[in-house]
């Protein structure tokens, strides 16, 4: 099993100061946060993708591909990558590119969006969120899988032999994961392809994500992808950790109280009652995660929120070290003692390319205008 | 004998409130209307004051906690509604309007229902037409062409006004008249239940 962080990307300020860091302050502690989840032993790291304020993550594999050269075993994500407002080619091309930066740590989930005025910045409307979810999804597959596309579609200009490079690494795509909070549709599309599923199981009460993980997981089976409990799932979920749960829920309580997607509403004590979100102690943490198999059965890849609403860097960072060294080594033991070995772990890139019967190089050689030869070609003359 | 599920909604505040006082009438004379027609029903009433705090945290985190989605289950499911209001600021009460909209908003298609309003003066008495009926228009309900509407001296002089008396019965005969025969409601469709529409459908553009 897999774990690691999310982060949305938010510059907000820090309610106990007032203070709010600056965009290149918040990019650069992005970097230090990915940095410092691989020193204490974690497995992945995800980055949001936004275009409005106060995010500062428009460019995801600008900042993916800084971490993906400072780091050695980090499995680089995204959460999400927006699949309606963004071209289809622009994601296959960016991804492509930082697979072979990477050397294959990288891995994408989908996500539609939900904040209305930026599908028109990109030419397109919120209320058509999953038929652009489907098509664009359905020619990034294509970009990514086929050298040469023709391709028709509802949203975006038509392409006539479109080749995008560069090619995937091995010739295999990176995986994908598709993320959603409530629309069943994009639970089919996931099992449909035999595509990994994400639910951010922040927020709202743990019987939805517990409904659409189910949902998939039938429907994987229903397309042939193996049996439900082979389905690939991943959560999210959000902590906040001291020694002492009081300390915790002290420290944490403004930072709740103030935050733009909690404040205002439930009592802290509440929302912890009520949705998997868990402010405590250490040990806390780690029984509330293990619980997390008792509703979607035994799954791949754990993500944290950590870096949310203001906390500060130091924060943080003292978070990941409570992470890394008193709750994910007990929770990689637990769970991989509970799991079953017909239970597949996590697609890596290295597992994908050994299912694929090897790696090969799959650059595409320009051909000759003229003679119509390639290089390829060429040699072999 | 087919039994119906009355749902009644009510946003009286006090106890005992002239709002529920209403409701309860309207409840008893469609029960009544439903007997003469054959059919038996079940009342579930909804106190919406015990749920004012529900109702408010649901408008900030999105989803409505356990007891909330009882009383909203119960009235999605129902065969049909009766919803009375007080009169606050010539309109439906803000924990009236907030209960209908963390509904989802094809949650009460075709759903018969009898609005009924309360207020101390008789001149808020167009507050079922010009406010309430909207409402359920937008959210395609099918009201009842009776609208009740009762102000303090409806209820004055030692007993109910004839005149009210008549309004209730003739809206209850019209909620009975819209329910009976009908089939019994069904819980809304489970999204998910295994997709009607192919995946290979939903590729090639719906």
């Amino acid at each position: 099993m897999q774990f690691g962080i999310f982060t949305v990307g938010d510059v907000t300020p820090d309610p106990t100061t007032g203070r709010a860091p600056t965009e290149a302050e918040r990019v650069k502690s992005l970097i230090t946060i990915a940095l410092k989840a691989e020193e204490v032993g974690l497995d992945v790291f995800a980055q949001g993708q936004h275009h409005n304020p106060p995010f500062v993550v428009s460019s995801p594999t600008t900042t993916l591909g800084y971490i993906a050269a400072k780091t050695e075993k980090l499995v680089l994500s995204t959460s999400t990558t927006l699949i309606t407002t963004t071209d289809p080619v622009k994601i296959a091309e960016d991804f492509a590119t930082l697979q072979h930066v990477a050397d294959g740590r990288v891995d994408l989930m989908m996500g539609r969006g939900n904040t209305g005025p930026v599908y028109p910045w990109f030419g397109k409307d919120i209320r058509d969120g999953i038929p652009l979810a489907v098509e664009n999804y359905q020619l990034l597959r294509r970009l990514w899988r086929e050298d040469v596309v023709d391709w028709e579609g509802q949203f975006r200009t038509p392409l006539q032999g479109f080749t995008s490079t560069p090619r995937p690494l091995d010739g295999v795509p990176p995986f994908v994961w598709h993320g959603s909070i409530r629309s069943p549709q994009i639970a089919e599309q996931a099992a449909y392809y035999g595509d990994g599923f994400f639910h951010n199981h922040i927020f709202w009460p743990p019987e939805h994500t517990e409904r659409m993980v189910e949902f998939y997981r039938r429907r994987f089976e229903h397309y042939g992808h193996g049996s439900a409990d082979q389905a690939i799932v991943g959560l999210g979920g959000q902590v906040f950790m001291r020694k002492n749960s009081q300390d915790a829920v002290r420290e944490f309580r403004p930072y709740f109280d103030k935050a733009p997607v909690y404040g205002g509403g439930p009592s802290l004590e509440e929302f912890t009652s009520q949705t998997p979100l868990t402010v405590g102690s250490p040990e806390q943490v780690i029984e509330r995660t293990l619980g997390f198999r008792d509703y979607v059965g035994d799954y791949q890849r754990q993500l944290f929120l950590i870096d949310h609403a203001g906390l500060p860097l130091k924060t943080v960072l003292e978070q990941l070290d409570i992470l890394g060294e008193e709750v994910v080594p007990v929770l990689r033991r637990e769970f991989a003692a509970l799991k079953p070995a017909h239970v597949p772990d996590a697609p890596t890139h290295a597992g994908l390319v050994a299912a694929a019967g090897g790696g090969h190089d799959s650059t595409v050689h320009a051909a000759d205008d003229v003679t119509g030869r390639t290089v390829e070609t060429a040699a072999q003359a | 004998m087919t039994t119906r599920t009355l749902a009644v909604v009510s946003a009286g505040l006090s106890d005992p409130s002239s709002t529920r006082l209403l409701a309860d009438r309207l409840t008893a004379a469609t029960v009544e209307a439903l007997r003469a027609r054959g059919e038996d029903a079940t009342v579930e009433v909804v106190e919406l004051r015990g749920h004012a705090r529900d109702l408010a945290d649901n408008l900030t985190s999105g989803f409505g906690n356990g007891s909330l989605q009882t009383a909203i289950d119960t009235v999605v499911g129902a065969d049909a509604l009766i919803a009375v209001t007080p009169v606050f600021s010539a309109s439906y009460s803000g924990l009236f309007k907030t209960f209908f909209d963390v509904l989802d908003k094809d949650a009460l298609t075709g759903k018969p229902v009898l609005l009924g309003a309360t207020a101390g003066t008789p001149r808020h008495s167009l507050v079922v037409e010009h406010a309430m009926r909207p409402l359920f228009a937008y959210l395609r309900a099918v009201v009842v062409p009776t609208g009740v509407f009762a102000a303090a001296e409806d209820w004055a002089g030692g007993g109910v006004d004839r005149s009210l008396a008549g309004r209730v019965e003739r809206a209850a005969g019209e909620l009975a008249g819209l329910v009976s025969g009908r089939p019994v409601a069904t819980r809304p469709a489970d999204p998910f239940a295994d997709p009607t529409t192919s995946f290979e459908e939903l590729l090639k553009g719906r």
